[in-house]
Protein backbone atom coordinates (compact mmCIF):
# COMPACT_ATOMS: atom_id res chain seq x y z
CA UNK A 1 0.00 0.00 0.00
CA UNK A 2 2.83 2.41 0.86
CA UNK A 3 4.52 1.67 -2.47
CA UNK A 4 1.28 2.32 -4.27
CA UNK A 5 0.88 5.62 -2.45
CA UNK A 6 4.42 6.74 -3.21
CA UNK A 7 4.11 5.77 -6.86
CA UNK A 8 0.92 7.73 -7.41
CA UNK A 9 2.33 10.68 -5.46
CA UNK A 10 5.45 10.73 -7.64
CA UNK A 11 3.40 10.41 -10.82
CA UNK A 12 1.11 13.23 -9.70
CA UNK A 13 4.08 15.50 -8.99
CA UNK A 14 5.59 14.72 -12.40
CA UNK A 15 2.30 15.48 -14.13
CA UNK A 16 2.05 18.82 -12.33
CA UNK A 17 5.62 19.77 -13.25
CA UNK A 18 4.98 18.89 -16.90
CA UNK A 19 1.79 20.95 -17.00
CA UNK A 20 3.73 23.77 -15.37
CA UNK A 21 6.47 23.69 -18.01
CA UNK A 22 3.92 23.44 -20.82
CA UNK A 23 1.89 26.39 -19.55
CA UNK A 24 5.06 28.41 -19.03
CA UNK A 25 6.30 27.79 -22.56
CA UNK A 26 2.82 28.58 -23.86
CA UNK A 27 2.60 31.89 -22.02
CA UNK A 28 6.03 33.00 -23.20
CA UNK A 29 5.58 31.75 -26.75
CA UNK A 30 3.96 34.96 -27.90
CA UNK A 31 7.03 37.11 -27.29
CA UNK A 32 4.90 40.25 -27.13
CA UNK A 33 4.16 40.21 -23.40
CA UNK A 34 5.90 43.54 -22.88
CA UNK A 35 4.08 45.11 -25.84
CA UNK A 36 0.82 43.93 -24.32
CA UNK A 37 1.57 45.64 -21.05
CA UNK A 38 3.03 48.80 -22.53
CA UNK A 39 0.08 49.31 -24.81
CA UNK A 40 -0.03 49.83 -28.57
CA UNK A 41 1.44 53.34 -28.55
CA UNK A 42 4.52 52.63 -26.43
CA UNK A 43 7.96 53.52 -27.75
CA UNK A 44 10.50 50.71 -28.32
CA UNK A 45 12.56 52.05 -25.42
CA UNK A 46 9.59 51.83 -23.05
CA UNK A 47 8.94 48.25 -24.17
CA UNK A 48 12.57 47.32 -23.57
CA UNK A 49 12.39 48.90 -20.13
CA UNK A 50 9.32 46.86 -19.20
CA UNK A 51 10.97 43.75 -20.59
CA UNK A 52 13.95 44.34 -18.37
CA UNK A 53 11.89 45.16 -15.28
CA UNK A 54 9.88 41.95 -15.58
CA UNK A 55 12.96 39.92 -16.41
CA UNK A 56 11.53 38.96 -19.78
CA UNK A 57 14.88 39.56 -21.50
CA UNK A 58 16.52 36.66 -19.72
CA UNK A 59 16.80 33.15 -21.26
CA UNK A 60 13.58 31.09 -20.94
CA UNK A 61 14.98 28.32 -18.70
CA UNK A 62 16.29 30.96 -16.27
CA UNK A 63 12.90 32.67 -16.23
CA UNK A 64 11.19 29.36 -15.62
CA UNK A 65 13.44 28.24 -12.78
CA UNK A 66 13.10 31.64 -11.17
CA UNK A 67 9.32 31.48 -11.44
CA UNK A 68 9.15 27.88 -10.22
CA UNK A 69 11.39 28.68 -7.26
CA UNK A 70 9.17 31.56 -6.21
CA UNK A 71 6.02 29.55 -6.84
CA UNK A 72 7.33 26.83 -4.55
CA UNK A 73 7.59 29.50 -1.86
CA UNK A 74 4.02 30.60 -2.42
CA UNK A 75 4.91 33.64 -4.52
CA UNK A 76 3.13 33.36 -7.86
CA UNK A 77 4.27 36.75 -9.05
CA UNK A 78 2.31 39.89 -9.66
CA UNK A 79 -0.49 40.45 -12.11
CA UNK A 80 0.56 42.72 -14.99
CA UNK A 81 -2.78 44.45 -15.02
CA UNK A 82 -4.26 44.37 -11.54
CA UNK A 83 -0.91 45.21 -9.92
CA UNK A 84 -1.76 42.80 -7.18
CA UNK A 85 -0.19 39.56 -6.00
CA UNK A 86 -1.46 36.64 -8.11
CA UNK A 87 -1.77 34.52 -4.98
CA UNK A 88 -4.09 37.01 -3.32
CA UNK A 89 -6.13 37.37 -6.52
CA UNK A 90 -6.63 33.62 -6.56
CA UNK A 91 -7.35 33.51 -2.84
CA UNK A 92 -10.23 35.95 -3.29
CA UNK A 93 -11.63 34.34 -6.46
CA UNK A 94 -11.21 30.63 -5.77
CA UNK A 95 -13.76 30.21 -2.93
CA UNK A 96 -16.51 31.31 -5.33
CA UNK A 97 -15.52 28.72 -7.94
CA UNK A 98 -15.15 26.10 -5.23
CA UNK A 99 -18.64 26.70 -3.82
CA UNK A 100 -20.04 26.61 -7.33
CA UNK A 101 -18.24 23.33 -8.11
CA UNK A 102 -19.32 21.63 -4.88
CA UNK A 103 -22.93 22.62 -5.37
CA UNK A 104 -22.77 21.41 -8.99
CA UNK A 105 -21.36 18.00 -8.06
CA UNK A 106 -23.97 17.66 -5.30
CA UNK A 107 -26.75 18.38 -7.80
CA UNK A 108 -25.18 15.92 -10.25
CA UNK A 109 -25.13 13.14 -7.61
CA UNK A 110 -28.69 13.85 -6.48
CA UNK A 111 -29.95 13.63 -10.06
CA UNK A 112 -27.68 10.94 -11.52
CA UNK A 113 -27.90 8.31 -8.76
CA UNK A 114 -31.71 7.86 -8.63
CA UNK A 115 -32.02 8.06 -12.41
CA UNK A 116 -29.23 5.51 -12.87
CA UNK A 117 -30.81 3.14 -10.36
CA UNK A 118 -34.22 3.51 -11.98
CA UNK A 119 -32.77 2.81 -15.41
CA UNK A 120 -31.00 -0.29 -14.12
CA UNK A 121 -34.13 -1.65 -12.42
CA UNK A 122 -36.06 -1.35 -15.67
CA UNK A 123 -33.15 -2.38 -17.86
CA UNK A 124 -34.12 -2.55 -21.52
CA UNK A 125 -37.61 -1.18 -20.91
CA UNK A 126 -38.98 2.07 -22.29
CA UNK A 127 -38.11 3.94 -19.07
CA UNK A 128 -34.47 2.87 -19.39
CA UNK A 129 -34.33 4.02 -23.00
CA UNK A 130 -35.99 7.33 -22.07
CA UNK A 131 -33.48 8.02 -19.26
CA UNK A 132 -30.64 7.16 -21.62
CA UNK A 133 -32.02 9.60 -24.18
CA UNK A 134 -32.32 12.36 -21.57
CA UNK A 135 -28.70 11.77 -20.52
CA UNK A 136 -27.59 12.00 -24.13
CA UNK A 137 -29.59 15.17 -24.66
CA UNK A 138 -27.92 16.65 -21.60
CA UNK A 139 -24.56 15.89 -23.19
CA UNK A 140 -25.57 17.66 -26.40
CA UNK A 141 -26.62 20.94 -24.79
CA UNK A 142 -23.84 23.53 -24.92
CA UNK A 143 -23.45 24.85 -21.37
CA UNK A 144 -23.18 28.53 -22.32
CA UNK A 145 -26.41 28.29 -24.26
CA UNK A 146 -28.20 26.43 -21.48
CA UNK A 147 -27.07 29.17 -19.12
CA UNK A 148 -28.49 31.90 -21.37
CA UNK A 149 -31.79 30.04 -21.80
CA UNK A 150 -32.14 29.52 -18.03
CA UNK A 151 -31.43 33.23 -17.52
CA UNK A 152 -34.22 34.12 -19.93
CA UNK A 153 -36.69 31.61 -18.44
CA UNK A 154 -36.06 31.76 -14.70
CA UNK A 155 -34.46 35.16 -14.41
CA UNK A 156 -36.46 37.30 -16.80
CA UNK A 157 -39.75 35.55 -17.59
CA UNK A 158 -40.47 34.03 -14.17
CA UNK A 159 -38.24 36.32 -12.07
CA UNK A 160 -37.51 33.46 -9.65
CA UNK A 161 -33.75 33.65 -9.48
CA UNK A 162 -31.01 36.24 -9.92
CA UNK A 163 -29.50 36.28 -13.40
CA UNK A 164 -25.95 37.37 -12.65
CA UNK A 165 -23.43 37.47 -9.84
CA UNK A 166 -23.39 35.57 -6.56
CA UNK A 167 -24.01 38.33 -4.04
CA UNK A 168 -26.76 36.20 -2.53
CA UNK A 169 -26.79 32.40 -2.39
CA UNK A 170 -29.68 31.90 -4.87
CA UNK A 171 -27.26 33.33 -7.42
CA UNK A 172 -25.40 30.00 -7.29
CA UNK A 173 -28.42 27.90 -8.23
CA UNK A 174 -28.69 28.46 -11.99
CA UNK A 175 -24.93 28.30 -12.71
CA UNK A 176 -24.58 25.17 -10.55
CA UNK A 177 -27.39 23.47 -12.46
CA UNK A 178 -25.69 24.28 -15.76
CA UNK A 179 -22.33 23.01 -14.47
CA UNK A 180 -23.86 19.80 -13.14
CA UNK A 181 -24.80 18.88 -16.72
CA UNK A 182 -21.10 18.22 -17.34
CA UNK A 183 -21.08 15.34 -14.87
CA UNK A 184 -24.63 13.97 -14.95
CA UNK A 185 -24.44 11.81 -18.14
CA UNK A 186 -21.18 10.11 -17.09
CA UNK A 187 -22.33 9.44 -13.54
CA UNK A 188 -25.74 8.28 -14.65
CA UNK A 189 -24.29 5.72 -17.08
CA UNK A 190 -21.83 4.51 -14.48
CA UNK A 191 -24.54 4.08 -11.83
CA UNK A 192 -26.75 2.23 -14.29
CA UNK A 193 -23.92 -0.04 -15.43
CA UNK A 194 -22.84 -0.78 -11.87
CA UNK A 195 -26.40 -1.50 -10.75
CA UNK A 196 -27.10 -3.78 -13.70
CA UNK A 197 -24.00 -5.83 -12.84
CA UNK A 198 -24.76 -5.81 -9.11
CA UNK A 199 -28.36 -6.93 -9.59
CA UNK A 200 -27.07 -9.96 -11.50
CA UNK A 201 -24.47 -10.82 -8.86
CA UNK A 202 -24.61 -13.85 -6.61
CA UNK A 203 -25.00 -11.89 -3.38
CA UNK A 204 -28.17 -10.28 -4.69
CA UNK A 205 -29.56 -13.69 -5.58
CA UNK A 206 -28.66 -14.87 -2.09
CA UNK A 207 -30.40 -11.87 -0.56
CA UNK A 208 -33.43 -12.56 -2.69
CA UNK A 209 -33.41 -16.23 -1.62
CA UNK A 210 -33.36 -15.09 2.01
CA UNK A 211 -36.63 -13.36 1.27
CA UNK A 212 -35.46 -9.79 1.77
CA UNK A 213 -37.65 -7.07 0.38
CA UNK A 214 -36.87 -5.55 -2.99
CA UNK A 215 -36.13 -2.15 -1.46
CA UNK A 216 -33.61 -3.63 0.96
CA UNK A 217 -31.91 -5.57 -1.77
CA UNK A 218 -31.65 -2.61 -4.11
CA UNK A 219 -30.64 0.05 -1.60
CA UNK A 220 -28.54 -2.00 0.80
CA UNK A 221 -26.92 -4.73 -1.21
CA UNK A 222 -26.76 -3.63 -4.82
CA UNK A 223 -26.32 0.11 -4.38
CA UNK A 224 -23.50 -0.25 -1.88
CA UNK A 225 -21.44 -2.07 -4.47
CA UNK A 226 -22.52 0.00 -7.43
CA UNK A 227 -21.91 3.32 -5.70
CA UNK A 228 -18.16 2.86 -5.16
CA UNK A 229 -17.02 3.59 -8.73
CA UNK A 230 -19.51 6.46 -8.85
CA UNK A 231 -17.95 8.09 -5.80
CA UNK A 232 -14.49 7.65 -7.32
CA UNK A 233 -15.64 9.19 -10.59
CA UNK A 234 -17.40 12.02 -8.77
CA UNK A 235 -13.99 13.20 -7.55
CA UNK A 236 -12.56 13.24 -11.06
CA UNK A 237 -15.71 14.88 -12.42
CA UNK A 238 -15.33 17.64 -9.83
CA UNK A 239 -12.00 18.38 -11.49
CA UNK A 240 -13.66 18.61 -14.89
CA UNK A 241 -16.43 20.78 -13.46
CA UNK A 242 -13.94 23.26 -12.00
CA UNK A 243 -12.10 23.38 -15.33
CA UNK A 244 -15.38 23.89 -17.17
CA UNK A 245 -16.50 26.65 -14.84
CA UNK A 246 -14.88 29.27 -17.11
CA UNK A 247 -17.81 29.29 -19.51
CA UNK A 248 -20.49 29.30 -16.82
CA UNK A 249 -18.79 32.02 -14.82
CA UNK A 250 -18.61 34.21 -17.90
CA UNK A 251 -22.28 33.60 -18.76
CA UNK A 252 -23.47 34.42 -15.24
CA UNK A 253 -20.90 37.13 -14.62
CA UNK A 254 -19.54 35.34 -11.57
CA UNK A 255 -16.06 36.50 -10.60
CA UNK A 256 -14.45 33.18 -9.73
CA UNK A 257 -11.06 31.92 -10.94
CA UNK A 258 -12.51 30.87 -14.30
CA UNK A 259 -13.73 34.39 -14.99
CA UNK A 260 -10.43 35.76 -13.72
CA UNK A 261 -8.50 33.52 -16.13
CA UNK A 262 -10.75 34.43 -19.06
CA UNK A 263 -10.31 38.12 -18.38
CA UNK A 264 -6.56 37.69 -18.01
CA UNK A 265 -6.18 35.72 -21.25
CA UNK A 266 -7.96 38.47 -23.19
CA UNK A 267 -5.55 41.05 -21.79
CA UNK A 268 -2.38 39.00 -22.01
CA UNK A 269 -1.93 38.92 -18.23
CA UNK A 270 -0.03 35.64 -18.20
CA UNK A 271 1.14 35.32 -14.60
CA UNK A 272 -2.53 35.00 -13.65
CA UNK A 273 -3.36 32.55 -16.46
CA UNK A 274 -0.36 30.41 -15.58
CA UNK A 275 -1.34 30.33 -11.92
CA UNK A 276 -4.93 29.33 -12.69
CA UNK A 277 -3.82 26.57 -15.08
CA UNK A 278 -1.47 25.31 -12.37
CA UNK A 279 -4.25 25.49 -9.78
CA UNK A 280 -6.66 23.48 -11.93
CA UNK A 281 -3.94 20.92 -12.74
CA UNK A 282 -3.09 20.53 -9.04
CA UNK A 283 -6.74 20.09 -8.12
CA UNK A 284 -7.30 17.57 -10.89
CA UNK A 285 -4.22 15.53 -10.01
CA UNK A 286 -5.12 15.68 -6.32
CA UNK A 287 -8.68 14.52 -6.91
CA UNK A 288 -7.56 11.73 -9.26
CA UNK A 289 -5.10 10.50 -6.66
CA UNK A 290 -7.73 10.69 -3.96
CA UNK A 291 -10.15 8.60 -6.00
CA UNK A 292 -7.40 6.07 -6.79
CA UNK A 293 -6.54 5.75 -3.12
CA UNK A 294 -10.14 5.33 -2.10
CA UNK A 295 -10.42 2.69 -4.80
CA UNK A 296 -7.29 0.93 -3.53
CA UNK A 297 -8.50 1.00 0.05
CA UNK A 298 -11.83 -0.50 -0.93
CA UNK A 299 -10.55 -2.96 -3.49
CA UNK A 300 -7.29 -4.79 -2.69
CA UNK A 301 -7.03 -5.98 -6.30
CA UNK A 302 -6.09 -2.48 -7.49
CA UNK A 303 -2.99 -2.28 -5.28
CA UNK A 304 -1.19 -5.01 -7.15
CA UNK A 305 -0.95 -3.02 -10.39
CA UNK B 1 -31.67 -6.53 -33.32
CA UNK B 2 -35.13 -5.24 -32.55
CA UNK B 3 -36.54 -1.92 -33.63
CA UNK B 4 -36.03 -0.12 -30.30
CA UNK B 5 -32.36 -1.02 -30.29
CA UNK B 6 -31.98 0.12 -33.86
CA UNK B 7 -33.77 3.40 -33.25
CA UNK B 8 -30.68 5.39 -32.16
CA UNK B 9 -28.83 4.40 -35.31
CA UNK B 10 -31.79 5.34 -37.53
CA UNK B 11 -32.57 8.70 -35.90
CA UNK B 12 -28.92 9.63 -35.38
CA UNK B 13 -28.01 8.49 -38.87
CA UNK B 14 -30.82 10.59 -40.37
CA UNK B 15 -29.67 13.70 -38.52
CA UNK B 16 -26.06 13.12 -39.52
CA UNK B 17 -27.02 12.47 -43.15
CA UNK B 18 -29.13 15.64 -43.24
CA UNK B 19 -26.28 17.63 -41.73
CA UNK B 20 -23.85 16.34 -44.30
CA UNK B 21 -26.29 17.25 -47.07
CA UNK B 22 -26.67 20.73 -45.57
CA UNK B 23 -22.91 21.07 -45.34
CA UNK B 24 -22.52 20.19 -49.02
CA UNK B 25 -25.56 21.87 -50.54
CA UNK B 26 -26.48 24.37 -47.80
CA UNK B 27 -24.95 27.46 -49.38
CA UNK B 28 -26.84 26.64 -52.61
CA UNK B 29 -30.13 26.22 -50.74
CA UNK B 30 -29.69 29.42 -48.76
CA UNK B 31 -32.38 31.93 -49.75
CA UNK B 32 -30.10 34.95 -49.21
CA UNK B 33 -26.43 35.80 -48.96
CA UNK B 34 -25.39 35.06 -45.35
CA UNK B 35 -23.21 38.17 -45.16
CA UNK B 36 -25.47 40.81 -46.71
CA UNK B 37 -26.58 43.32 -44.08
CA UNK B 38 -29.81 45.25 -44.26
CA UNK B 39 -30.30 47.51 -41.27
CA UNK B 40 -33.87 48.24 -42.34
CA UNK B 41 -34.69 44.55 -41.88
CA UNK B 42 -33.32 43.91 -38.36
CA UNK B 43 -34.88 41.35 -35.99
CA UNK B 44 -37.63 40.12 -38.28
CA UNK B 45 -39.02 37.20 -36.26
CA UNK B 46 -39.13 33.65 -37.64
CA UNK B 47 -42.16 32.58 -39.63
CA UNK B 48 -43.97 30.86 -36.70
CA UNK B 49 -43.98 34.04 -34.60
CA UNK B 50 -46.19 37.09 -35.06
CA UNK B 51 -44.72 39.35 -37.72
CA UNK B 52 -42.67 36.65 -39.43
CA UNK B 53 -42.75 35.94 -43.12
CA UNK B 54 -41.56 33.24 -45.52
CA UNK B 55 -39.10 35.73 -46.99
CA UNK B 56 -36.93 35.08 -43.93
CA UNK B 57 -38.14 31.69 -42.58
CA UNK B 58 -35.89 31.89 -39.48
CA UNK B 59 -35.96 35.69 -39.28
CA UNK B 60 -33.03 38.10 -39.42
CA UNK B 61 -30.31 39.01 -36.92
CA UNK B 62 -29.19 42.31 -35.38
CA UNK B 63 -27.63 43.38 -38.68
CA UNK B 64 -30.56 42.30 -40.82
CA UNK B 65 -28.78 39.21 -42.16
CA UNK B 66 -30.96 36.23 -43.08
CA UNK B 67 -30.81 33.77 -40.16
CA UNK B 68 -31.56 30.63 -42.19
CA UNK B 69 -28.75 31.36 -44.64
CA UNK B 70 -26.34 31.99 -41.77
CA UNK B 71 -27.49 28.87 -39.96
CA UNK B 72 -26.92 26.68 -43.04
CA UNK B 73 -23.37 28.02 -43.40
CA UNK B 74 -22.88 27.72 -39.63
CA UNK B 75 -23.77 24.03 -39.69
CA UNK B 76 -21.26 23.53 -42.49
CA UNK B 77 -18.54 25.27 -40.45
CA UNK B 78 -19.39 23.19 -37.37
CA UNK B 79 -19.16 19.98 -39.34
CA UNK B 80 -15.88 21.10 -40.88
CA UNK B 81 -14.50 21.80 -37.40
CA UNK B 82 -15.76 18.45 -36.11
CA UNK B 83 -14.33 16.41 -38.99
CA UNK B 84 -10.90 18.06 -39.15
CA UNK B 85 -10.51 17.95 -35.39
CA UNK B 86 -11.42 14.30 -35.12
CA UNK B 87 -9.08 13.29 -37.94
CA UNK B 88 -6.19 15.12 -36.27
CA UNK B 89 -6.91 13.99 -32.71
CA UNK B 90 -7.69 10.48 -33.95
CA UNK B 91 -4.26 10.23 -35.57
CA UNK B 92 -2.48 11.49 -32.45
CA UNK B 93 -4.53 9.51 -29.94
CA UNK B 94 -4.57 6.24 -31.85
CA UNK B 95 -0.83 6.38 -32.51
CA UNK B 96 -0.14 6.92 -28.81
CA UNK B 97 -2.63 4.29 -27.69
CA UNK B 98 -1.43 1.62 -30.12
CA UNK B 99 2.20 2.33 -29.18
CA UNK B 100 1.43 1.89 -25.49
CA UNK B 101 -0.81 -1.13 -25.95
CA UNK B 102 1.53 -2.85 -28.41
CA UNK B 103 4.86 -2.45 -26.66
CA UNK B 104 3.68 -2.34 -23.05
CA UNK B 105 6.33 -1.90 -20.37
CA UNK B 106 8.24 1.36 -20.29
CA UNK B 107 6.74 2.77 -23.49
CA UNK B 108 3.28 2.12 -22.07
CA UNK B 109 4.22 3.97 -18.87
CA UNK B 110 5.31 6.96 -20.93
CA UNK B 111 2.04 6.88 -22.90
CA UNK B 112 0.02 6.71 -19.67
CA UNK B 113 2.02 9.62 -18.30
CA UNK B 114 1.34 11.74 -21.39
CA UNK B 115 -2.37 10.94 -21.11
CA UNK B 116 -2.35 11.95 -17.43
CA UNK B 117 -0.70 15.25 -18.31
CA UNK B 118 -3.26 15.95 -20.98
CA UNK B 119 -6.11 15.20 -18.55
CA UNK B 120 -4.63 17.57 -15.98
CA UNK B 121 -4.63 20.46 -18.45
CA UNK B 122 -7.78 22.58 -18.22
CA UNK B 123 -8.94 22.23 -21.82
CA UNK B 124 -10.87 25.46 -22.33
CA UNK B 125 -8.27 27.69 -20.67
CA UNK B 126 -5.39 26.32 -22.70
CA UNK B 127 -7.40 26.42 -25.93
CA UNK B 128 -8.35 30.04 -25.22
CA UNK B 129 -4.72 30.95 -24.52
CA UNK B 130 -3.48 29.32 -27.72
CA UNK B 131 -6.13 30.99 -29.86
CA UNK B 132 -5.39 34.33 -28.19
CA UNK B 133 -1.66 34.01 -28.88
CA UNK B 134 -1.83 32.69 -32.42
CA UNK B 135 -4.80 34.78 -33.47
CA UNK B 136 -8.30 33.52 -34.07
CA UNK B 137 -9.14 31.92 -37.37
CA UNK B 138 -11.05 28.82 -38.40
CA UNK B 139 -7.80 26.92 -39.01
CA UNK B 140 -6.33 27.86 -35.65
CA UNK B 141 -9.48 26.77 -33.83
CA UNK B 142 -9.52 23.42 -35.62
CA UNK B 143 -5.82 22.76 -35.02
CA UNK B 144 -5.99 23.79 -31.37
CA UNK B 145 -8.92 21.56 -30.53
CA UNK B 146 -7.51 18.72 -32.62
CA UNK B 147 -4.18 18.89 -30.80
CA UNK B 148 -5.89 18.86 -27.40
CA UNK B 149 -8.77 16.43 -27.74
CA UNK B 150 -7.02 13.11 -28.34
CA UNK B 151 -7.11 11.60 -24.85
CA UNK B 152 -10.16 9.39 -25.35
CA UNK B 153 -8.73 8.04 -28.61
CA UNK B 154 -5.52 7.20 -26.73
CA UNK B 155 -7.27 5.58 -23.75
CA UNK B 156 -9.63 3.46 -25.84
CA UNK B 157 -7.09 2.43 -28.51
CA UNK B 158 -4.60 1.48 -25.81
CA UNK B 159 -7.11 -0.77 -24.07
CA UNK B 160 -8.34 -2.26 -27.35
CA UNK B 161 -4.79 -2.91 -28.57
CA UNK B 162 -3.90 -4.70 -25.34
CA UNK B 163 -6.93 -6.89 -25.81
CA UNK B 164 -6.08 -7.67 -29.44
CA UNK B 165 -2.46 -8.47 -28.53
CA UNK B 166 -3.63 -11.29 -26.27
CA UNK B 167 -5.56 -12.92 -29.11
CA UNK B 168 -4.46 -16.13 -30.78
CA UNK B 169 -4.49 -14.66 -34.26
CA UNK B 170 -1.75 -12.24 -33.24
CA UNK B 171 0.32 -15.14 -31.94
CA UNK B 172 -0.38 -16.89 -35.23
CA UNK B 173 0.83 -13.85 -37.15
CA UNK B 174 4.05 -13.86 -35.11
CA UNK B 175 4.55 -17.54 -35.85
CA UNK B 176 4.00 -16.91 -39.53
CA UNK B 177 6.95 -14.49 -39.33
CA UNK B 178 5.09 -11.21 -39.78
CA UNK B 179 7.02 -8.02 -39.03
CA UNK B 180 5.96 -5.61 -36.26
CA UNK B 181 4.57 -3.15 -38.78
CA UNK B 182 2.60 -5.91 -40.47
CA UNK B 183 1.12 -7.07 -37.16
CA UNK B 184 0.07 -3.48 -36.32
CA UNK B 185 -1.35 -2.72 -39.76
CA UNK B 186 -2.76 -6.16 -40.53
CA UNK B 187 -3.95 -7.44 -37.14
CA UNK B 188 -4.21 -4.62 -34.59
CA UNK B 189 -5.66 -1.71 -36.56
CA UNK B 190 -8.43 -3.62 -38.36
CA UNK B 191 -9.57 -5.03 -35.01
CA UNK B 192 -9.66 -1.75 -33.11
CA UNK B 193 -11.14 0.42 -35.86
CA UNK B 194 -14.71 -0.15 -34.62
CA UNK B 195 -13.84 1.26 -31.23
CA UNK B 196 -12.14 4.22 -32.90
CA UNK B 197 -15.20 5.03 -35.00
CA UNK B 198 -17.37 5.17 -31.89
CA UNK B 199 -14.88 7.44 -30.10
CA UNK B 200 -14.66 9.59 -33.23
CA UNK B 201 -18.40 10.27 -33.32
CA UNK B 202 -18.58 11.19 -29.64
CA UNK B 203 -15.46 13.34 -29.83
CA UNK B 204 -16.81 15.08 -32.91
CA UNK B 205 -19.81 16.28 -30.91
CA UNK B 206 -17.47 17.36 -28.10
CA UNK B 207 -15.27 19.27 -30.57
CA UNK B 208 -18.25 21.06 -32.11
CA UNK B 209 -19.54 22.13 -28.70
CA UNK B 210 -16.05 23.16 -27.61
CA UNK B 211 -15.55 25.28 -30.72
CA UNK B 212 -18.91 26.91 -30.04
CA UNK B 213 -17.85 27.66 -26.46
CA UNK B 214 -14.61 29.23 -27.70
CA UNK B 215 -16.61 31.37 -30.13
CA UNK B 216 -18.88 32.39 -27.29
CA UNK B 217 -15.90 33.39 -25.15
CA UNK B 218 -14.69 35.62 -27.96
CA UNK B 219 -11.72 33.51 -29.05
CA UNK B 220 -13.13 31.20 -31.69
CA UNK B 221 -14.06 31.47 -35.33
CA UNK B 222 -13.84 35.21 -36.11
CA UNK B 223 -16.80 37.24 -37.40
CA UNK B 224 -18.40 37.70 -39.86
CA UNK B 225 -18.23 33.91 -40.35
CA UNK B 226 -21.47 32.51 -38.92
CA UNK B 227 -20.33 29.72 -36.61
CA UNK B 228 -23.21 28.56 -34.44
CA UNK B 229 -21.41 29.59 -31.23
CA UNK B 230 -20.66 33.04 -32.61
CA UNK B 231 -24.29 33.49 -33.69
CA UNK B 232 -25.35 32.86 -30.09
CA UNK B 233 -22.62 35.14 -28.73
CA UNK B 234 -23.56 37.99 -31.06
CA UNK B 235 -27.27 37.60 -30.35
CA UNK B 236 -27.04 37.31 -26.57
CA UNK B 237 -27.29 41.08 -25.99
CA UNK B 238 -30.74 41.00 -27.56
CA UNK B 239 -32.06 37.78 -25.98
CA UNK B 240 -34.14 39.60 -23.38
CA UNK B 241 -36.27 41.23 -26.08
CA UNK B 242 -36.19 38.55 -28.76
CA UNK B 243 -35.29 35.20 -27.18
CA UNK B 244 -35.53 33.36 -30.50
CA UNK B 245 -32.24 34.93 -31.64
CA UNK B 246 -30.39 32.59 -29.28
CA UNK B 247 -32.94 29.77 -29.38
CA UNK B 248 -32.62 29.13 -33.13
CA UNK B 249 -28.83 28.61 -33.36
CA UNK B 250 -28.76 26.92 -29.94
CA UNK B 251 -31.34 24.33 -30.91
CA UNK B 252 -29.48 23.71 -34.16
CA UNK B 253 -26.31 23.09 -32.15
CA UNK B 254 -28.13 20.72 -29.76
CA UNK B 255 -29.73 18.74 -32.57
CA UNK B 256 -26.37 18.45 -34.34
CA UNK B 257 -24.51 17.24 -31.24
CA UNK B 258 -27.39 14.99 -30.18
CA UNK B 259 -27.64 13.43 -33.65
CA UNK B 260 -23.92 12.70 -33.83
CA UNK B 261 -23.89 11.19 -30.31
CA UNK B 262 -26.96 9.10 -31.06
CA UNK B 263 -25.38 7.90 -34.29
CA UNK B 264 -22.23 6.96 -32.37
CA UNK B 265 -24.24 5.03 -29.79
CA UNK B 266 -26.18 3.23 -32.51
CA UNK B 267 -22.92 2.36 -34.26
CA UNK B 268 -21.48 1.06 -30.99
CA UNK B 269 -24.37 -1.34 -30.58
CA UNK B 270 -24.28 -2.34 -34.23
CA UNK B 271 -20.50 -2.86 -34.28
CA UNK B 272 -20.37 -4.41 -30.83
CA UNK B 273 -17.74 -1.95 -29.61
CA UNK B 274 -17.43 -0.66 -26.06
CA UNK B 275 -17.92 2.89 -24.89
CA UNK B 276 -14.62 4.56 -24.01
Amino acid sequence: MLRFLLRSLLLGALVCISVLIASFILSRASGNLAINIAGPDASPAAILKIQHELGLDRPLPVQFLDWADRAAHGDLGESFLFHEKVSSLIATHFPITFRLGMLAIAIAIVIALPLGITAALWEGAALDVAIGAVAMLGQAVPSFWLGLILIVWFGIDLRWLPIAGVDTWPGYILPAIVLSFVAIPVMLRLTRGGMVDALRADYVRTARAKGLSRTTIVLKHALRNAAMPVVAVAAVQLGFILGGSVVVEVVFNIHGVGYLAWESIGKGDFPVVQAVVLLFALIFVGLTMLSEMVGALLDPRVRGH
Amino acid sequence: MNLVRRLPLVIGGTIVALTVLIAIFGPMLAPHDPFTQDLGQRFIPPVWLHGGSWRHPLGTDQLGRDYLSRLLLGIRISLEIGLTTVILSGLIGTTLGVLGGYFGGRIDSVVLFVISCRLAIPLILVALTVVFLVGSSLTVVMLTIGLLLWERFAVVSRAATRQVMSMEYVAAAWCAGCSRLRVVLGEVLPNIVNHMIVVATNDMAVAILLAAALSFLGLGVPPPLPSLGLMIAEAKDYMFFTPWVIEVPGIALCVLAFGINLFGDGLRDALGAERG
